[in-house]
């Protein structure tokens, strides 16, 4: 099947050589990180992780959202998904690499990654991440392949891809699980000592993925000839609009703990992001976008009208996904650290090479789900034919 | 012991065979000349020891007696003692995001956060204290390493593996008291004047005070207790009979954040 | 069955190629060995004065050559993670498990004795990132 994603379009390669470009500067970036060390971040000895670890913890929730498909057509026999759900399962195979790659290029010692597994420490999250994302990478990449090459050859998956199926739904509910306890069971840092952490990226991840997934329905039923289907989008539109009022929900749940209880080291956090510290408050305009946008699209998700029309509802959906990004890419780690344990001030800015090598990761990402999008495409248009 | 020797053994056999079986290599040796029979005279079990010098204890601890200091001059020596000899680079003049501190001086407020009273004490309001890795006895680093890089010993001492670190800085994030400190670029160039018998660190590693783990093996107290003229006081804390003890039992010391559990082995007098 | 193989001039010549390319460094020596006569020259190792006086190593000559890297590796754990730094060889012999401090000490020439031979074999071990190369030199600028 693979040899569909080479096969293509003056158009498709146009587009895959421009992203090949991208990928080319990121890594060319990065190449000079690897020389010079992490002094080209804009990290610091106070926010010791910073634009990397966030797209990484933003990306393993647009992984996971792929479940959102998987439970209906799998376990609630909801037959209009079944076209759709190879896109979820790709969309997730394109998320988790690049988790994978944002994790290694925050390393300092790149070159010593297979340390965790010379080394297995269990009582390290990071190590049980590890273990999760590869897992669920591969769990993925099985029952894609598996999923399409039946649908190719018209006949029924094999037997033994369904148990697999139905562990990939607990295993996708851990991969953003175990990414939260990465945060929220260290002492010291208030922002994130809560125990509604993994639930909150849960629903923040589970409007992000499946909005992304409705804009990508709407531009692949432009540019080829395959329609997602208007029941499936419809469909997906009502699991974002739970899975973000949800979201703002658990938020809300944590600004009334935070600020009724009024404890300054869980409460200076939220200071620093919405109303800034000491002075200092670079993400306070950005803070407050992702909270109007989330609360636009609430509204515009709600309102029959609105979500019924296509137009609208992909303004919606780029409204959700921009400002879940801006909440957990840019505020959820950053709002960790600052203030530090010590009640210093430091802010966090990414640099431009920092913003080089993440555009040239999510170009790899980019690169992966449109060659396999390609090729799931080719062959729906293949058997419609 | 025995089974890291036999391991070694086996593994120093296996590279034999391999430089055996590679010739470009096997002429650099043969270009040496070979006088064989001589080894295997009177052989023994290759033994690994500690040093007989060496300080042994349950737990290491320090109490540090701030009411022998009056303001930053008296810290001066003592970080300078520590950051010497322990090649730590100073990059306070460079970048001040990627300063290494493995003792460093800070306000009450900030190296207390939660017991900065109100109306402080003018006194305790302007001193400069000294902290440093407070060698938990739960420690959260220890628990998050993914290679167990850092670790702690049998004796109490949060230690660094530098050679095996990867830099994911995941300690940095769950140590409570910004202990760590991160190599963002290579440290050599503002190291003013090394410590031939320390080594350096390389970019990518993080880094912290060791209790003058080195110093100790050798039989001596660490290097800011040595500078400090009596106001840091190092031991065991489980030893009853130790100084620390004494001063543990006989003033009211405070902790660094003591409400989270880490158990810190740094005690402050104020 | 039909067992003619497809496209297999193309096959063998990228056979070729392949095993030209994964050949390259044999066959560069042999060449090399032709044209001037002798392959290229192994290194030499030098001795300081201190370490021929010293005769023998922590080990005998043939186990410090095809494993001083283990050994070093043991060392650095036994060190570092256990705190055991003495090491006392198979003749009763007590040695500080120190890179820079008991190695180099007899083999203070770190360009002629390592250097060299890690050149040869290709090979860029980055203990020298941390451990200081020369300690004497150094010791001795420090006082001057």
């Amino acid at each position: 099947m693979l040899e569909l994603t080479i096969k293509g379009s003056k158009k498709y390669y146009g587009w895959m050589t421009l992203v090949l470009g991208v990928i080319g500067v990121g890594f060319c970036v990065y190449v000079w990180q690897l020389l010079q060390g992490l002094q080209i971040t804009g990290m610091s000895r106070d926010v010791s992780w910073g634009f990397y670890i966030a797209q990484l913890t933003f990306l393993v929730g647009v992984a996971a959202s792929a479940v959102m498909l998987v439970i209906p057509y799998y376990l609630h026999n909801y037959k209009a998904f079944g076209k759709i759900t190879i896109l979820g399962e790709f969309l997730a195979i394109a998320s988790v690499t690049m988790c994978l790659l944002f994790v290694i290029v925050d390393l300092g010692q790149p070159m010593r990654l297979l340390n965790v597994v010379l080394h297995p420490t269990p009582g390290s999250v990071l190590f049980w991440d590890m273990v999760v994302l590869n897992g669920y990478l591969f769990l993925n990449l099985i029952i894609g392949w598996n999923v399409l090459e039946a649908e190719r050859n018209q006949t029924h998956t094999p037997k033994w891809v369904k148990p697999l199926i139905y562990l990939s739904v607990p295993w996708a509910v851990s991969i953003h699980t175990v990414t939260a306890f990465l945060y929220c069971g260290l002492p010291g840092r208030g922002f994130w000592l809560t125990a509604v952490l993994a639930p909150r990226f849960l629903a923040s991840a589970f409007a992000a993925g499946p909005s992304l997934l409705i804009l990508l329905c709407l531009l692949i039923r432009r540019i080829s000839n395959f329609d997602p289907g208007r029941e499936q989008i419809q469909s997906l539109a009502k699991i974002v609009t739970y899975a973000i009022i949800l979201n703002v929900f658990f938020f809300f749940c944590e600004v009334f703990v935070v600020f009724y209880s009024q404890i300054p080291e869980h409460m200076d956090h939220f200071k620093y992001l919405f109303m800034g510290l000491h002075g200092h408050g670079a993400l306070v305009p950005w803070m407050w976008t992702s909270l109007g946008l989330m609360f636009f699209a609430i509204f515009m998700l709600v309102l029959p009208i609105t979500r019924r029309n296509e137009g609208t509802l992909a303004v919606s959906c780029v409204a959700v996904f921009v400002g879940t990004w801006i909440d957990k890419g840019m505020g959820m780690i950053s709002g960790g650290f600052v203030p530090s344990p010590l009640h210093h001030v430091n802010e966090y800015i990414p640099t431009v090479p920092e913003i080089a090598i993440t555009i040239g990761v999510y170009g790899i990402g980019v690169l992966i789900l449109s060659a396999l999008f390609k090729m799931a495409i080719s062959i729906k248009e293949e058997v419609a034919a | 012991m025995e089974s890291t020797r036999r391991k070694f053994l086996k593994i120093a056999g296996i590279s034999t065979l391999g430089i055996a079986g590679a010739n470009p290599v096997l002429d650099a040796f043969a270009s040496e000349q070979q006088h064989g029979g001589e080894e295997e005279q009177h052989s023994q079990p290759v033994e690994i020891q500690k040093n007989e010098k060496a300080l042994k204890a349950k737990q290491w601890a320090m109490v540090i007696d701030t009411r022998k200091f009056e303001s930053a001059a008296d810290l001066e020596p003592i970080i300078e003692a520590c950051h010497k000899i322990h090649n730590v680079p100073d990059l306070s003049e460079e970048n001040q995001r990627h300063v290494i501190n493995w003792i460093w001086e800070e306000e009450y407020k900030h190296a207390f956060p939660n017991k900065a009273a109100k109306f402080l004490d003018e006194r305790l309001k302007h001193l400069p204290f000294p902290v440093l890795c407070n060698h938990c006895e739960n420690p959260p680093c220890v628990r998050v390493c993914p290679t167990k890089a850092t670790f702690k010993r049998d004796d109490g001492i949060v230690l660094m593996d530098f050679h095996r670190c990867i830099g994911c800085r995941f300690c940095m994030a769950a140590c409570p008291y910004g202990s760590r400190s991160f190599n963002f670029r290579d440290p050599r160039p503002f190291i003013e004047e090394r410590n031939p018998k320390f080594p350096t660190r390389m970019k990518g590693v993080v880094e912290k005070c060791n209790f003058c783990a080195e110093r100790l093996a050798v039989g001596k107290m660490p290097a800011c207790a040595e500078a400090s003229d009596g106001a840091i006081v190092f031991g065991d804390l489980y030893d009853p009979e130790s100084e620390v003890r004494e001063l543990i039992g006989s003033n009211y010391t405070i902790r660094r954040k003591q409400v989270l559990g880490t158990e810190p082995s740094v005690y402050y007098i104020v | 069955m039909n067992k003619r193989m497809y496209d297999k001039g193309k096959i063998l010549s990228g056979l070729v190629i392949f095993v030209l390319i994964m050949a390259f460094p044999f066959g560069y020596n042999i060449i090399a060995k032709i044209v001037t006569g002798k392959a290229v020259a192994a290194p030499e190792l030098i001795l300081t004065e201190k370490a021929k006086a010293e005769k023998e190593c922590v080990m005998s000559k043939t186990d410090m050559k095809s494993g001083h890297m283990q050994l070093l590796d043991e060392w650095r754990d036994h060190v570092v993670r256990n705190a055991d730094r003495v090491y006392v060889n198979s003749k009763g012999k007590a040695f500080d498990m120190s890179l820079s401090n008991t190695c180099l000490d007899c083999h203070s020439n770190k360009a002629e004795f390592c250097d060299r031979c890690h050149n040869y074999a290709s090979v860029s071990p980055y203990c020298w990132d941390c451990h200081i190369d020369n300690p004497k030199e150094e010791a001795k600028e420090a006082t001057e």
